[in-house]
């Protein structure tokens, strides 16, 4: 985990120590993401709640597109987490099905695994929430080309 | 009072007032009834700074947000046909909730300038499906495409059963 948490968070601390910056990720720095964990194909992130990032003003709740970041960002954490050799992912195509608004207020957590991995792809699915797991804000389904260091002499 | 003229203004004050869309730094501007959404290059939409490449879920956000502008402004010029090319000062649209979408990233974004435009492919009483391209320097090399669902009824309106 120590070599992916360097990649992904250039090793900066948070304010209120609560999992790790992304400051690695430039964009999910700026959203004020965190990385709790990343292991065994399996990646747990969490989005705090901020009021720049909401998307309707009358409710606090926060914009869709946030959820959307949050979901893209923790599936490609999966995926490095999948495998110490894999250099570098793009994402092929991402599905996020929204099933209720994010709690005004609350964090974001979400959680990605990484269920079956390629030589070229990945497959990842995950789900955001704020109180419990069981009450989704958002599920996703991704697949993702990897790139992988070369194999020894090739 | 809302007149034709002053429907970009709309927009703009709306895109204005979201705190993410400033996040994200959009602008929109509207040709007749087509909505062109910008978001100019700033290096906090970076995903990958070895590439530099754009991150997925700005530009997937970006996608959406352009999507659900298209589909405002549509509601508007319709609320404004209806009430006689004027609308009332306190008119404010429903805002469109997204169901699903399905984002395809076909090329990497480069730290530049994009672009994005919606086709509404079938608008019904509750529910859109939208269409979007995002581009850069050339329209017809997309960086990203989505199409997806979108709720249209006010939640008032949208009891379950």
């Amino acid at each position: 985990m120590s070599e992916l948490q360097d990649r992904m968070t250039s090793g900066e601390a948070t304010p209120d120590g609560r999992g790790a910056s992304m400051a690695g990720i430039p964009h999910s720095g700026a959203m004020g993401m965190r990385l709790l964990s990343a292991e065994n194909g399996e990646a747990l992130l969490m989005l705090p709640y901020s009021d720049f990032l909401v998307g309707d003003v009358a409710t606090g709740v926060l914009g869709g597109g946030a959820i959307t970041a949050l979901l893209d960002t923790c599936c490609g954490t999966a995926v490095f987490a999948a495998k110490a050799k894999i250099v570098s992912t793009a994402t092929l195509d991402l599905r996020i099905d929204y099933m209720r608004p994010a709690t005004p207020g609350k964090d974001v957590y979400a959680h990605a695994e990484c269920y079956r991995l390629t030589r070229s792809v990945a497959f990842v699915r995950a789900t955001a929430w704020t109180e419990t797991r069981e009450r989704a804000v958002a599920t996703a389904s991704a697949a993702f080309i990897v790139n992988r260091k070369p194999e020894a002499g090739a | 009072m809302i007149e034709q003229g002053a429907q970009s203004d709309l927009l703009d004050g709306l895109s204005k007032s979201i705190p993410y869309i400033r996040f994200l730094g959009l602008t929109f501007e509207r040709r007749g009834d087509e909505i062109t959404a910008l978001m100019p290059y700033k290096p906090d939409l970076i995903g990958n700074p070895l590439l530099p490449a754009l991150h997925g879920g700005a530009t997937g956000a970006f996608l959406e947000i352009t999507a659900v502008t298209q589909l405002v402004s549509d509601t508007t010029l319709r609320a404004m046909a209806e009430a006689g090319g004027i609308l009332p000062d306190d008119y404010a649209p429903v805002m469109p909730r997204p169901i699903d979408i399905t984002f395809d990233y076909l090329r990497s974004g480069k730290p530049l300038d994009t672009y994005a435009r919606a086709i509404v492919q079938r608008r019904g009483r509750r529910v859109a499906n939208v269409r979007v391209e995002a581009w850069q320097e050339e329209r017809g090399k997309l960086i990203a495409a989505a199409h997806g669902n979108f709720l249209l009824s006010a939640p008032a309106t949208d009891a379950p059963g």
